[in-house]
């Protein structure tokens, strides 16, 4: 009932939105909604279920838009015969390299020697490698430079590109769980804060890949979405325009992002079923028990290292999942948007503020929160003009109107605190 | 070969900045490391902290400069720390009062007061936008260089210039008065004896009559001015810009980490070891070793490992490392 009556006012929310704003501002602040809802499902996952915390949340966001960009990105010509394949070789030596230093690690006899052999190797490695990549990376970067530049994509469709985008995501977090799971909380918080940025700064600078600063643009949509023009011209959208005599450009507009949400919606509840499965499920009733006690769990032969690999990497997947959905709505890859104050500490916020281990309550937080986000944007400023009204024109006024525009830092940053001292358990608690 | 050439390129290019950066990040490790040893959870919100603490010394140094106040050669920024110190100090204790003694006194477990210090973050990080917005601010006035690289290039006769900014100097002056300061103040004073006896053994501490509230207001209160001195000489050296202060928190961490989080000679070990890797890994060594190579053997490679632009990878694969190795630091205890 409380639950029933939360989700309302948080619908209301965007009513409101709608009417006093616009609906296409109203479903725009949606759609991000519902991403940002997904990306929070996944950290109440790491964070919710099992008590890992995660800092480079990011990071996975990233790796969602990059799989979109290698999947769905139209295909360059040249690129390949420019230097993908060399661009394949060298990154697959280099897993091989680093493969074998770890198998160095395992099997050479401990001491002084081991490390300065592993350090020596990873060294020559390191040199053949950027020897293997440098030209490669040349070649394909100078390919068209000024409009492609880079090993361009697949072409498929972008809806391809949501569950590689997880694949992408889990397997990195593979990596990063065999290395940094097993440190303590506020360590493993600090590395994976570093992991985030290191992936965002991989994005931004290597322009063979995703063309770094200079953006991509012009990804395509998933299936079922059409793009507004081509809606305009069809015959059938015009006559149910015509019935209801509504203005065909806004209308369109409308019911592309319609299509999105309808489509984000169909992915949000996909997930909240099979999280609501696993969590009920003797595996979610074993995750909690390690969380709360991870040495009686160790003592009932539970393994505790592995089920938090596997955590791990189920979260990161589906904030890899989210940020591939973000990017084929947005249609383009800006690798310089991706800050950790967005994407993983408001995440963060959306999860303690709905309520850290129940799905239904993240969802709630990263729909709540999603819509406060956006919306204070346009609050803000309303808000100090309505308050600044009485104040004389000058320097003043100006200072505090330019100030609205950075209030929503400030906004969640006390909303995070009132609920984690007041409500520690969020707006819908674990059962 | 020419080695004095090498010499100077490699203290212009090397040296000097990885002097200037390792104290800037020493001071800032120090300040993550003391809040750890005593309030014994991680403090996200350092970062911001110090961009507060910068905003600070703007707002005075500009108050100072219009009054007509400078201080001659040196930045009016220097005249300006002390209030900005006390300033953020009243910040941070404000933040303490009603944040974080809540949980203290609740015994609430780390990861909470550390999520706590996350929104923390975000109100300094709104505080800091709502005053100065998001522009770069130059604050650094008074003379640019204390040598400059024409004069020492006159006076050697040597083909490659070496400069040193006054910055970089007052960052390395200042940061060695405000490490001495601070050791004598632990190891000397009453008030600095019973800081370490409560970060050793809190329960032992309380036992023997140390008041904790007394020694969590000045633990704040070093902390407060730590991260406005760091944050204060890294906006001289680089100009002040809010993001940078915030991406700064993974260097710190990794200094006071790599040092022995709770050790106050490690944080500095660990800051010019983080800021010397840096420097070293994404240097162009093509310069250098130009004069130590015989003739054309280099090529027109700039010989560098990685770009700049990756050098928040070097001191996190330090702190990777480290935790994997010697998981309690350098200097860090059994």
């Amino acid at each position: 009932m409380r639950n029933t009556l939360l989700f309302a006012g948080v619908a209301l929310l965007f009513v409101l939105t709608g009417f006093f704003q616009s609906w296409n501002l109203a479903l725009n602040i949606l759609n991000l909604a519902l991403i940002s809802a997904v990306m929070a499902i996944g950290v109440n996952i790491q964070w919710g279920w099992a008590g890992l915390f995660s800092a480079g949340i990011v990071g996975f966001v990233a790796l969602g838009g990059l799989a979109v960009v290698l999947v769905s990105g139209k295909s360059v010509a040249g690129a390949w015969e420019a230097g993908t394949p060399g661009i394949i070789g060298a990154l697959v030596f280099g897993a091989i390299a680093i493969a074998l230093a770890v198998w160095m690690q395992k099997k050479l006899p401990k001491g002084s020697t081991r490390t300065l052999a592993t350090i020596a190797f990873l060294l020559i490695c390191f040199f053949i490698y950027r020897a293997l990549l440098d030209p490669a990376v040349m070649a394909v970067e100078a390919n068209d430079s000024s409009k492609a530049g880079h090993i361009g994509g697949l072409g498929l469709n972008s809806l391809w590109a949501w569950p590689v985008g997880a694949l992408l995501a889990g397997a990195v977090a593979w990596v990063i769980g065999k290395v940094a799971l097993g440190l303590r909380e506020d360590y493993l918080a600090i590395a994976t804060l570093g992991i985030g940025e290191i992936i965002v700064a991989v994005m931004r600078n290597e322009d063979w890949l995703d063309r770094g600063v200079k953006n991509l643009i012009d990804l395509p949509r998933p299936w079922p979405v059409p793009y507004e023009l081509e809606l305009q011209r069809s015959p059938d959208f015009t006559d149910w325009i015509g019935m209801v005599n509504a203005d065909p450009v806004s209308s369109s507009a409308i019911a592309v992002k319609l299509l999105y949400a309808g489509l984000f919606t169909i992915v949000l509840l996909a997930l909240l079923w099979l999280c609501e499965r696993a969590l009920n499920s003797p595996w979610g009733r074993m995750t909690r028990a390690i969380r709360d006690n991870e040495i009686s769990a160790a003592a009932m032969g539970k393994n505790v290292k592995y089920r938090h690999l596997q955590i791990f990497i189920i979260g990161s997947a589906v904030v890899g999942l989210a940020g591939a959905m973000m990017t084929s709505l947005d249609g383009q890859l800006t690798p310089s948007s991706y800050a950790p104050l967005r994407f993983t500490f408001l995440i963060w916020v959306m999860v303690i503020v709905g309520g850290s281990g129940n799905n239904k309550g993240a969802i709630l937080g990263g729909i709540l929160i999603g819509w406060l986000y956006l919306a204070v944007e346009f609050l803000g400023p309303q808000m100090m003009s309505f308050l600044t009204a009485g104040l004389p024109e000058g320097a003043l006024k100006s200072q505090l109107a330019e100030s609205a525009a950075h209030m929503r830092l400030f906004t969640l940053g006390v909303i995070l605190l009132l609920v984690l001292r007041f409500a520690p358990r969020g707006l819908i608690p674990e059962k | 070969m020419d080695i004095l050439n090498a010499l100077v390129a490699f203290a212009n290019f090397v040296l000097v900045p990885g002097l200037t950066y390792g104290s800037q990040l020493a001071l800032g490790a120090l300040g993550v490391s003391l809040i750890f040893a005593v309030l014994r959870f991680s403090n996200f919100a350092h970062g911001d902290t110090m961009a507060f603490g910068t905003v600070m010394a703007i707002l005075f140094t500009w108050a100072l400069q219009s009054w007509g106040i400078s201080a001659g050669p040196l930045p009016t920024a220097l005249i300006a720390l002390p209030f900005a110190i006390i300033a953020t100090s009243l910040m941070v204790l404000g933040t303490d009062r009603v944040v974080f003694r809540f949980y203290r006194r609740a015994k609430a477990k780390p990861i909470i007061l550390m999520i706590a210090s996350i929104g923390v973050m975000f109100v300094m990080n709104g505080l800091v936008r709502m005053i100065l917005g998001t522009r770069e601010v130059q604050f650094a006035d008074g003379e640019r260089f204390l040598l400059p690289p024409a004069a020492f290039r006159a006076a050697t006769g040597l083909a490659e210039p070496l400069g040193i900014r006054t910055t970089q100097a007052v960052s390395v002056v200042v940061a060695v008065i405000c490490v001495a300061a601070l050791f004598w103040f632990l190891n000397r004073t009453r008030t600095g004896k019973s800081m370490r006896a409560f970060s050793d053994n809190e329960d032992l501490a309380l036992l023997s009559g140390i008041n904790p509230d007394r020694v969590v207001m000045v633990t704040w209160i070093i902390a407060g001015a730590l991260a406005t001195i760091a944050g204060t000489l890294y906006g001289l050296d680089k100009n002040y810009r809010v993001f940078v202060y915030f991406g700064m928190l993974l260097p710190i961490f990794a200094s006071a980490i790599v040092g022995g989080l709770g050790s106050p000679l490690g944080a500095i070990i660990g800051g010019f070891v983080i800021a010397f890797s840096e420097i070293l890994v994404t240097n162009a060594w093509s310069k250098i070793l130009g004069y130590l190579a015989p003739e054309g053997w280099l090529g027109d490679g700039l010989y560098q490992a990685l770009s700049t632009d990756y050098k928040v990878a070097v001191s996190f694969v330090i702190l990777i490392i480290v935790l994997l190795v010697k998981p309690n630091g350098i200097m860090g205890s059994k």
